[in-house]
């Protein structure tokens, strides 16, 4: 049973990893790019982490995994938003089509 | 006119890529008994396409920020590819090679984010 619910997990993974790599194409824009692809992260590997714990058990690669997971769910929001800042300080047109732009108000 | 082009043109591509997934023959690794094991064999050409169409975003991307997004998506993948090729083969050293390239890749990508504000490695 806890085995096809941890391949429930790794199978909404996949889903997202894959979209959210479609949305790295598709998308006009740098902004919003990062917004499709940060999904990859959050949604899409640390799910495959989880499935990988759920079916693994408490031994060495679930309790590793685990802590993958963390360290994921710490280090990936702050890289993603230091790429944001970077890129709008290296004076990158936001998308025509785009409705507002804080970081320049605030400015 | 030329927006319709540019719908054909992606939903063959999407096309494509799914056929490559469905009907490619799989991979033998495989040692253990698991349910839905056919989907563990796709998992691998999910991800491979998935790396690819990073990689044309690399190869494309207008800017330089472009790039640096998709190098750190690039790691993310190969880090679920770890996960996913420890479970059917029973190592749990993938999971080590794992959390070495997650946290390389978050180095580089601050290191790429610096670079692009423009400003000096001390500050």
């Amino acid at each position: 049973m806890i085995d096809i619910i941890g391949i429930v997990f790794i199978a909404i993974g996949l889903f997202f990893d894959f979209f959210g790599c479609l949305g790295l194409i598709r998308l006009p824009d740098v902004y919003n790019r990062l917004q499709a692809s940060t999904k990859c992260v959050t949604f899409g590997t640390c799910s495959i982490m989880f499935g990988t714990f759920l079916i693994q058990g408490l031994n060495a690669t679930g309790v590793k995994s685990l802590l993958c997971i963390i360290f994921l769910i710490l280090t990936a929001p702050v890289s993603a938003h230091a790429l944001a800042r970077g890129a709008h300080m290296a004076g990158i047109k936001l998308w025509k089509g785009s409705v507002c732009d804080k970081y320049e108000e605030d400015k | 006119m030329k927006r319709r082009l540019s719908w054909i043109i992606g939903a063959l591509i999407i096309l494509i890529i799914l056929s490559i997934i469905i009907l490619l023959p799989l991979p033998i690794l495989f040692f253990q008994d698991l349910p839905f094991l056919g989907l563990f064999r796709r998992a691998f050409f999910i991800i491979l396409m998935s790396c690819l169409l990073c990689l044309y975003r690399i190869f494309r991307g207008p800017t330089a920020a472009d790039r640096a997004v998709s190098i750190d998506i690039l790691g993310i993948l190969i880090l679920g590819f770890c996960a996913i090729l420890s479970i059917p083969t029973g190592r749990s050293w993938y999971i080590d090679i794992g959390i070495a390239w997650a946290l390389q890749s978050f180095i580089a990508t601050i290191a790429l984010a610096k670079y692009l504000e423009g400003r000096n490695f001390d500050d």
